[in-house]
């Protein structure tokens, strides 16, 4: 059913009763062309893509739990492309071109909001390292602004410019990054793929990858074996657990990450910002809760959930960067698993085993990538080659040394 | 786990007095070995990145500022070991 | 508005009347009052709107689950949004507004909503406002942007104190109702150490609003005894108005405390909010259970209340909720709210009983059994309700409706830690899972009567206590009086009701969105929330996510049981940004690191600059000077013609002890240092183990087995935390040790032509080029007897020195050398002239080592040995590492006319157009150059070190910039280093 303005009013006419179902609940057919393990944000947009640009539509999706309970379900929806290197910059800007159509192009409204995201700087070194990394987004044709003191002022005249520890000095702005209401992109890309005839199969666990004369035939599930010519993997935080059915290890440690949203609150703040003095950013949703997160716990998690002391360190930050926020309360926390690669960058590629492909190590920059991620590892798998844009995103460039380190923090995957 | 550590040196700490570094490498090569052993690469770059029981490596630098080996569930959280790494190293675990 | 208050009776202290402001109405009320009873007695039933459809709305609970009564209390830099009106005590001068209405909450236009509402069915805006995309940022967005949202923030700074907490305890007990109190009460007469919080300002939790009695006294004053017994002990910390908030690992919870919210004048000597970490051995969660609403047409109409709520307003605030009153049960215990109505003589026109048969409860009115309200009348406030009894329907006049759905025990912290709730079908509730280390007791465990529940918590205690081997206090449970039934039986929603019949109702989540959410496939519980919002708004669902559970379960024709629950997360009820921050705000974010020589620097007119966690000194501006670079380029250019000072404190400094030590440096750098000789000291590149450059820094041997590391500023502690992991971890059996002592010695350089000069004033030992060359270190005294050790070190390229000295002395000795230095023309510099002077030198900084360069990169590809094994070693030899199209550092200097060169900026070729392929790389560090009059710059640049001569471009998009420079050595001043051995 084609959402429109005229869908709404007719159905509101008959009571809403003749909604149909966003997405089939199909049983797993024997085998398919493609699966996909996970249905999170980046599984689903890779189905999608399979079917729309690749014409490859006899796809399954596995997935766990419910369709959209990955990271998709729990980022802080953030969007941008404001990456310093080549390995990334021309992917995560394709990520955003994609964001610009997408609604229109899958037929539901995700709130892509292109409210501007903020970077500050509060130090002459971070100013510079700014300003390379906003050069180089210029070099492919990017947006970005570099602002001083009084146009971050002008801006967002409720900071602290005078009282801080660390005084703000100005910001890197690209103002077409912003947000996104994050579990309507799964849905949305759910209910694209699912009318294209993905199947999408929820409260599927895979429990193995059967493995023969070399080729991967299908993996096993809590509902049965089901084939496959070619096995894709877009399971995040679990990247780890699901490539050793496959015999296979990662360059990844799974960490983390707690996002926090506050109670509703008549606009706040319009602009998407983080913090350069410590470990914080900020958003607000069309809801009105604050949405904002900070670093990782440090430690190696699957929980889904952290500890009180980073959440002290995290709201230190937010209110070291806004005075009237003191008053403000945080309604609900919670955490994500995240697949920190040894380089803070991801992984979309072939693996030893000839028709497995992966996609992993998404950090926590894995929302604002999901089209792009879904687009790229689609054309890897129907093509058996990498797209141009995720052409760096290998999984030998650990061995080689072709690393993709934005920060330069080396192998060590919490400091990403 | 993560919100207090049993230190075998200083007993129960805060979290925020250590430094994590991450999980502990299922192998390292011995001091010296051929810099083309494929345990090097391995040692810095590959985990085994386990649902549940794993070892990791925290320095206590607020505290008696030595390297413990905690051993842990990542899934539950429990702390089910905290060993000095020194004390570990020289009884013949290296990794 | 007539007052509803009772003549007699409650919890409050009628001698202490209390004014504030509703909405710019003078209003008053009591001591004891909640601003919701306090607004109810003065017969206010309109308090606040709700979100998306601005339905007039009243006070349902008298508890922290409220999810309509939100208002915003205080002005200026107190004003809070979103409180609670049923949780914030009334104090004089309290200034109460209501929310997200306009312009008035009578007559709020937002209103206007509802005549939509056919439009506005749950995930609506998911279907639409697509069209033209252009619009959703100009138009579309806007509009609901200004719709969201309830309070308004303030965005001035808070005036008030927080702090923060540790405490530790055998056990915890968390609410302090009658199955708190005794399991506080048999852990405290046991000996152990205990904390009990209760989120209330007044313990006994429930018994606050029964009219029961426990030993033969009224349950309040019973609550009271055992609290004041509890306040006495030694062993005990009573927290009231304290909300533990948050489950955390190691059986560490989160509470706040709101100090000083009830009070009108605040203490500044006191936070007006604490956030307490408490280490507990072992809790007791005792935290009750919350009645649910019925969910019925119009049940959100201001005058329906929760029945347990409306028996607190008639008990404990002496408030009458109407003067004709029907109630709406499932279950037994609303009858105890009929028979508390009609003891304070307010009528009770009906009780309609959703069961046919009822097990014994019965009222001294009118009861209906198996019968429903199916829908309520009036405007801002009940009027009336509809009732289908007997299968007729029949109207009547009330202004009060008590509405009782069954009991949800709160487990919510226990299911913090990733426990999942488990239904519970004879309690149609789901009960939290067995955790480690915390009980349920009480209501919260599923045992509602008040003797069960006395009774409970000294059992649940009495086990925590042997759990920990402490010998439990025999504790007989008090007496009560008999009591109400407490069963009930499920009734998720009334399908006869055509009205919008509200699961959540904060967020306006209808039984018809749960059902249409269903229909679209959105039946998961999780996708039912993200697509109605039911249970996100500031009350998490404590009222509504069960009955939403049940609703959907009968639409999907499944047990709750198979729908199972949403998660529970943090925080359980909302926590301030400024609790949870405590002191560390403001200038206080961050501990401040001064030098020890920051005295020195201040003396000498210093600006300072913040660097990590330092204030280093920046410059010393002279003479009147206004801008940065008039005394930086004076600074520096002084250090090449006389001599200047420099306080280089802050880098890192490390004692290395041991017989192994050379042998370990010789690992940890990439270059040799087996062989430095005492005496001497040596530049090093430290490696990570990927293979790329950590830190670099000198080091010196003072001693056959003792040595001297700097490290930079930056990478001090992680230097140190790197040795202590190479030392402990990889070469256990080397005998090193290490200290570090950055805040012990005070460190300056004394740089220029004539610092041999000024140091051999001061020092005790000759150091004339040949006693005491470039390189040369040693243990010495100054002015006479003060220990100090000198190196020949240069960052600036001058003949210069660093001097260090006992950290308690350095401004003793900075003050010395700067007497020493008059007649030779001495000034201090600072961190920017230090900048230029090492980029004119070409020495690097972690502007240039910034995680990704390799030796070679920085032209230092010689030093990292052949010969030996080092920390990076085997990384450093993959093939990325060694190609020959690496970015490699040159220096750069302007192609023609002078002019500003940036830092930040990257490279193309002559005539290569911008693009990331055509990307040559980007200049590290800039500055002018005194010394040769135009600006120069450092710069990684694609093979450059084969480039030496070529003339490329500038490129700075991002101000618009482009222009010619020549690439050159990197060192700019004394390439042959002849000024270090002059």
């Amino acid at each position: 059913m084609r959402y429109s303005v005229a869908s709404l009013i007719a159905n509101a006419f008959s009571g809403n009763r003749n909604w149909t179902p966003a997405w089939r609940e199909p049983e797993p057919k024997s085998r398919y062309d493609v699966v996909i393990v996970g249905g999170g944000g980046h599984g689903l947009a890779t189905a999608y893509y399979l079917a729309r640009e690749h014409g490859i539509r006899n796809v399954a999706i596995v997935e766990k739990g419910w369709l959209g309970s990955g990271n998709i379900g729990r980022n802080t929806t953030l969007i941008r492309s404001n990456y310093l290197l080549p390995g990334n910059e021309p992917f995560y800007e394709w990520s955003l071109k994609l964001w610009e159509g997408l609604e229109q192009e899958f037929n539901f409204n995700a709130m892509v909001s292109q409210r501007g995201v903020l970077n500050l700087y509060h130090s002459d070194a971070q100013r510079d390292a700014f300003t390379r990394r906003g050069n180089a987004m210029r070099m492919h044709g990017v947006d970005a602004e570099l602002l001083d003191r009084e146009g971050v002022r002008r801006m967002l005249p409720f900071f602290d410019y005078d009282n801080a520890r660390f005084p703000i000095m100005g910001a890197l702005l690209q103002r077409r990054g912003g947000t996104v209401r994050h579990d309507a992109v799964a849905w949305g890309y759910g209910r694209g793929a699912d009318e294209m005839g993905v199947d999408i199969i929820q409260h599927c666990e895979v429990t193995g990858i059967r493995v023969e004369n070399g080729r991967a035939t299908g993996v096993e599930t809590s509902r049965g074996f089901i084939g496959c010519d070619r096995l894709a993997l877009a399971a995040a935080g679990n990247s780890s657990v699901v490539a050793a059915m496959a015999g296979l290890r990662l360059p990844i440690e799974s960490h983390v990450l707690q996002a926090f949203v506050s109670e509703g609150l008549k606009p706040f703040i319009d602009t998407v910002v983080t913090f350069g003095a410590g470990h914080f950013y900020i958003s607000q949703s069309d809801k009105g809760g604050l949405v904002f997160g900070g670093d990782l716990d440090g430690y190696n998690s699957y929980a889904q959930r952290g500890n009180l002391a980073t959440v002290e360190h995290v709201f230190e930050a937010g209110l070291a960067m806004i005075p009237g926020l003191s008053r403000v309360k945080a309604l609900r926390s919670w955490g994500g698993v995240m697949d920190m690669s040894m380089d803070g960058s991801p992984i979309i590629d072939k693996t030893p085993i000839p028709n497995l492909y992966l996609n992993c190590g998404w950090c926590y920059g894995g929302f604002k990538a999901t089209p792009a991620s879904g687009w790229c590892f689609a054309h890897l798998i129907a093509r058996d080659e990498p797209h141009p844009v995720a052409r760096e995103m290998r999984l030998d460039r650990f061995a080689r040394g072709y690393l993709i380190d934005e920060n330069g923090r080396g192998a060590q995957a919490n400091l990403h | 786990m993560a919100s207090l550590i049993p230190c075998p040196h200083c007993g129960m700490r805060p979290k925020e007095e250590f430094t994590i570094r991450g999980a502990v490498p299922d192998s390292r090569p011995a001091w010296g070995a051929p810099i083309d052993d494929p345990q090097w690469f391995s040692a810095v770059y590959l985990r085994t990145n386990p649902r549940g029981r794993l070892r990791e490596h925290w320095y206590h630098g607020a505290g008696c500022g030595r390297w413990l080996i905690v051993e842990r569930d990542n899934l539950s959280h429990a702390v089910h070991d905290v060993a000095d790494a020194r004390a570990r190293a020289l009884a013949g675990d290296r990794t | 508005m007539s007052s509803r208050r009772l003549p007699e009776g409650g919890l409050i202290d009628r001698s202490r009347p209390i004014d504030f402001t509703f909405d710019g109405h003078k209003l008053s009320g009591f001591a004891g009052d909640t601003l919701a009873s306090a607004l109810l007695a003065n017969g206010r039933r309109l308090v606040g709107r709700s979100f998306k459809y601005h339905r007039p709305r009243g006070i349902l609970t008298a508890g922290s689950a409220e999810p309509n009564a939100l208002v915003t209390v205080g002005t200026g830099g107190r004003r809070e949004p979103n409180v609670r009106a049923t949780m914030a005590e009334l104090h004089e001068g309290m200034v109460a507004e209501s929310q997200n209405r306009w312009p008035s909450l009578r007559f709020d236009l937002g209103a206007v909503n509802q005549l939509f509402s056919p439009f506005l069915a749950a995930g609506f805006y998911y279907k639409t406002f697509m069209w033209p995309a252009a619009l959703w940022e100009k138009l579309y967005e806007p509009l609901i942007r200004r719709a969201a949202g309830l309070g308004k923030a303030t965005y001035e700074r808070d005036p008030d104190r927080f702090e923060k907490r540790w405490a530790h305890c055998d056990l915890l007990v968390i609410g302090a109702g009658p199955a708190g109190l005794t399991a506080a009460l048999t852990a405290a007469r046991s000996g152990a150490r205990v904390v009990l919080v209760d989120e209330q300002s007044l313990p006994g939790g429930s018994l606050l609003g029964e009219r029961e009695s426990v030993d033969d006294m009224a349950a309040s004053d019973w609550a009271r005894q055992v609290a004041d017994e509890l306040d006495t002990m030694p062993n005990v910390r009573v927290l009231p108005r304290t909300t533990a908030f948050g489950w955390y690992d190691s059986n560490l919870f989160g509470a706040l405390e709101r100090v000083q919210k009830h009070r009108a004048e605040i203490d500044a000597a006191l936070p007006v909010e604490r956030l307490w970490r408490i280490a507990a051995r072992r809790a007791v969660l005792a935290s009750g259970a919350e009645e649910r609403p019925l969910v019925f047409g119009g049940n959100d109409r201001p005058g329906i209340m929760i029945a347990g709520a409306m028996r607190t307003y008639l008990n404990r605030y002496a408030v009458a909720p109407g003067r004709k009153v029907a109630i709406f049960t499932n279950g037994d215990a609303a009858y105890r709210t009929a028979r508390d109505l009609q003891a304070r003589g307010v009528e009770v026109a009906a009780v309609i009983d959703s069961r046919p048969a009822v097990s014994g409860a019965s009222a001294a009115t009118r009861t209906i059994h198996g019968g429903l309200v199916t829908r309520s009348f009036g405007g801002q406030g009940l009027k009336g309700i509809e009732i289908l009894g007997n299968g007729k329907y029949e109207r009547i006049g009330v202004d009060a409706l008590a509405m009782s759905g069954g009991y949800t025990p709160i487990i919510n912290l226990a299911c913090q830690r990733g426990g999942r709730p488990i239904w519970n079908e004879g309690l149609q509730a789901f009960l939290a899972p067995e955790n480690e280390g915390l009980a349920m007791a009480g209501s919260a465990a599923g045992i509602y009567g008040l003797a069960d529940c006395l009774r409970d918590g000294i059992g649940k205690a009495q086990a925590a206590l042997g759990e920990l081997g402490i010998k439990p206090a025999r504790f007989d449970p008090p007496k009560t009086t008999e009591e109400a039934g407490t069963g009930f039986k499920a009734l998720w929603h009334v399908g006869e009701s055509r009205a919008k019949a509200f699961v959540d109702f904060q967020n306006d989540v209808t039984v018809s969105d749960l059902g249409l959410a269903v229909r679209e496939g959105y039946g998961h519980i999780e996708h039912a929330k993200r697509y109605t919002t039911t249970g996100m708004a500031t009350d998490q669902g404590k009222l509504s996510n069960l009955n939403a559970i049940g609703i959907v379960a009968e639409a999907r024709g499944k047990s709750p049981a198979e729908i199972g629950t949403t998660t529970f997360r943090p925080f359980y009820t909302p926590v301030s940004f400024g609790a949870i921050v405590g002191a560390n705000r403001e200038k206080h974010f961050q501990p401040v690191r001064k030098s020890p020589l920051h005295g020195w620097a201040e003396a000498n007119g210093a600006v300072f600059v913040e660097a990590g966690l330092w204030y280093r000194s920046a410059w010393f501006p002279r003479n009147g000077e206004t801008h940065w670079r008039q005394s930086a380029d004076r600074e520096a250019a002084n250090v090449r013609t006389n001599v200047g000072v420099c306080d280089v404190s802050t880098l890192g400094k490390i004692e290395i002890f041991g017989p192994d030590a050379p042998e370990f440096l010789n690992r940890v750098y990439c270059n040799g240092f087996a062989k430095l000789p005492v005496g001497k000291a040596r530049y090093g590149l430290m490696l990570r183990e990927d293979g790329f450059i950590y830190d670099d820094g000198t080091t010196s041997r003072l001693a056959e087995d003792h040595y001297f590391m700097t490290t930079t500023t930056a990478q001090a502690a992680g230097v140190m935390t790197h040795l202590e992991f190479c030392a402990q971890i990889l070469w256990p059996e080397l005998d090193v040790r290490f200290a570090s002592v950055t805040d012990q010695w005070a460190q300056m350089a004394i740089a220029g032509p004539k610092s041999r000069a000024v140091i051999a004033e001061l020092v005790d030992r000759d150091i004339s080029n040949d006693a005491f060359p470039f390189l040369a270190a040693a243990d010495l005294t100054v002015l006479g007897t003060l220990p100090a050790r000198l190196f020949g070190i240069s960052f600036s390229g001058e003949l210069a020195y660093e001097l260090a000295v006992p950290a308690r002395s350095g401004k003793r000795v900075a003050d010395a050398v700067m007497e020493a230095g008059a007649k030779h023309g001495i000034m201090p510099y600072g961190t920017e002239a230090l900048s230029v002077l090492r980029i004119e030198k070409g020495h690097v900084t972690h502007s240039e080592i910034n995680g990704t360069v390799v030796p070679d990169d920085l032209g230092m590809g010689r030093m990292a040995s052949q010969a030996k094994d080092y920390v990076g070693r085997a990384m450093l030899g993959r093939e990325a590492l060694r190609a020959e199209n690496r970015m490699q550092l040159v220096g750069l200097r302007p192609a023609g006319a002078d002019r500003l060169i940036r830092a930040g900026s990257h490279l193309l070729e002559r005539h290569a157009p911008p693009s990331t392929e055509n990307d040559q790389g980007h200049i590290t560090s800039a500055c002018y150059s005194p010394a040769l009059g135009h600006h120069i710059a450092l710069a990684l640049l694609r093979r450059g070190h084969a480039r030496h001569g070529e003339e490329i471009r500038v490129w700075d998009g991002l101000r618009g910039e482009e222009f010619p420079v020549l690439v050159c050595e990197p060192a700019f001043v004394d390439p042959r280093n002849e000024k270090l051995h002059a």
